[in-house]
């Protein structure tokens, strides 16, 4: 096979790839899930007291 | 969903330990730095002992700086953020303290062969064969012990931030592995296992994506949680950070060529390189974007909080120097551009502006919450800190651009007879004041990290805290 057909099929499969993230992201099925996701580094305050208190470094 | 977790607790002493070290080895990079700037202008001071002069400094630099401190950062910073984002403790405390360990001792060898003059002489990755393995061996640890914690999480997400800190420790790993292989004559001295342009085109796969992944990928993975915390909303599209991920860590593997323009690496390389540096134009802003616009509806809060300050406009030279790349990797810029200072002043404002910036922000949010507190010892100190930071990269990079762009024209100038119109030397003479300006500018942002020390150590020891819980606490 020619390079040059290689090289076209990859920048297929490329721009086919990007497609697919982007409608797969997009998804109005995903939105709740992603919004769960977007929260997660406000979630986990008790575990994290329990750390602090722990290590006795609280200024306490 | 977390019934199996009730006495669970993080491991925030390996966090603590690298991010005091960050402060440490901040504050010792950018002193070398500011030497070597001064060496510039005042000739001098390279000494008459080669351990000082300027070519075995410049590496112990760059390698203090992106290793000691960005690497220490990126520890202290990717351990936070994963332990919180999957409620689970480190997957093994010995491993995480033998990275810790392992890295400082990296860091004190880097210290001490560099002025010695034992080298590779590969750029970002001087360091011999013996340090070499070192350094994969602690990466390796880094891995196991971060995915291990992902393995670990008691959620189905993966949360963004820990997507952007994978990509950048497999890739890094990858890229040390492969670009340090070489021949060992003893146990000071190794030759590359790769030949002519291949050895350059190697080199400069690895040195560029240094930049895209241990700079850019793990800084974004940074961002990604330190950003969102600190104005306390989430990020402003979760979808587009997905989108953002993906492209942005196919891209970056393919512009290294860029480095390598006009040189004998196959031309058809080197366009490639050049297209793709264009291209990462787009997931670079989409990044940048969505870190910005993670503050809409808060944008109030820059004017009372100097440290979501910091991270805005790290975001900000983050942009601007992700617009600046692509632009100088255009072959017709570049043969303007190569060699000279604007290089210098471009690496700077992403090192100073972007990665530092974003660095301080986060340890600024991070180092109290280690200690039970809601914020540093003194507010107003983190706000000179800021400014003192933004003055100083604003005129290391200015004086850069004016120097590179009138080296870059000096030396291409040709007289009618095609004669040069202007020796080398004529070249370096006009340098001066922009040498001067630049030191002056690196000794602005290393004032700000005096000034951080000062502050970290009167919050971790501070008497008189207000605590998370708001009350205040008196022994």
């Amino acid at each position: 096979m020619d390079i040059n057909t290689v090289r076209g099929i990859i920048t297929i499969v490329v721009t086919v790839a990007f497609i697919g993230i982007v409608l797969w992201a997009y998804s109005a099925k995903r939105k709740s899930n992603f919004d769960e996701a977007a929260n997660l580094p406000f979630q986990d305050d008790e575990t994290d007291a329990r750390s602090i208190q722990e290590s006795g470094t609280n200024k306490s | 969903m977390n019934t199996a977790s009730a006495n669970e607790t993080y491991n925030y002493k390996v966090v603590r330990q690298f991010a005091i070290m960050t402060v440490v080895w901040g504050i010792v990079g950018m002193a070398v730095g500011v030497l070597i700037a001064a060496q510039l202008v005042w000739p001098d001071l390279n000494t008459q002992y080669p351990w000082f002069h300027f070519g075995r400094l410049r590496p112990l630099h760059t390698n203090a700086v992106i290793f000691a401190f960005g690497g220490s950062a990126l520890f202290a910073t990717s351990y936070y953020a994963v332990q919180r984002t999957t409620q689970a403790r480190l997957f093994s405390d010995g491993l995480a303290a033998f990275t810790f360990w392992g890295w400082q001792l990296v860091i004190l060898l880097a210290a001490i062969t560099l002025p010695l003059g034992i080298t590779s002489a590969k750029e970002y990755a001087e360091l011999e064969w013996p340090i070499d393995i070192l350094i994969a061996v602690v990466w390796v640890s880094y891995a196991i012990v971060f995915f291990g914690t992902i393995m670990k999480r008691k959620m189905k997400h993966i949360y963004v931030a820990n997507w952007f800190f994978g990509a950048f420790i497999i890739t890094v790993a990858v890229l040390h592995i492969g670009n340090s292989l070489a021949v060992p004559v003893h146990f000071a001295k190794s030759y590359s296992i790769y030949p002519g342009a291949i050895d350059a085109m190697i080199q400069w796969w690895y040195g560029h994506n240094a930049v895209g992944f241990f700079l850019t990928a793990g800084f974004l993975g940074i961002m990604y949680y330190f950003v969102p915390k600190q104005a306390e909303r989430p990020v402003y599209s979760y979808r587009l950070s997905i989108v953002h991920f993906w492209a942005l860590i196919s891209i970056y593997i393919w512009a290294g060529p860029h480095h390598l323009h006009y040189s004998a690496l196959p031309n058809w390389a080197q366009s490639a390189g050049m297209v793709m540096s264009l291209v990462l134009l787009a997931p670079s802003w989409g990044g940048m974007i969505n870190g910005m616009m993670t503050l809409s509806g808060a944008w109030h809060k820059l004017r009372t909080d100097p440290v979501l300050r910091f991270l805005v406009v790290s975001l900000s030279f983050y942009g601007m120097s992700t617009f600046e790349g692509p632009m100088m990797s255009i072959k017709t810029v570049n043969a303007l551009s190569h060699n000279t200072d604007w290089t210098i002043g471009h690496v700077h404002s992403g090192a100073l502006g972007w990665v530092a910036m974003v660095s301080i922000g986060a340890l600024y949010h991070l180092i109290p919450r280690l200690y039970g507190l809601t914020a540093m010892y003194s507010s107003n100190l983190v706000n000179i800190h800021f400014w003192l930071s933004t003055i100083g990269t604003v005129l290391y990079i200015a004086s850069m651009w004016v120097n590179g762009i009138m080296q870059g024209l000096m030396w291409r100038a040709v007289n009618a007879d095609g004669t040069l119109t202007y020796s080398f030397v004529e070249a370096l003479n006009a340098s001066y004041p922009g040498y001067m300006v630049r030191a002056l500018g690196g000794f602005i942002f290393l004032a700000g990290m005096f000034l951080m020390a000062y502050n970290v150590y009167k919050t971790i020891t501070q008497k008189e805290a207000v605590a998370i819980d708001g009350v205040a606490q008196t022994a």
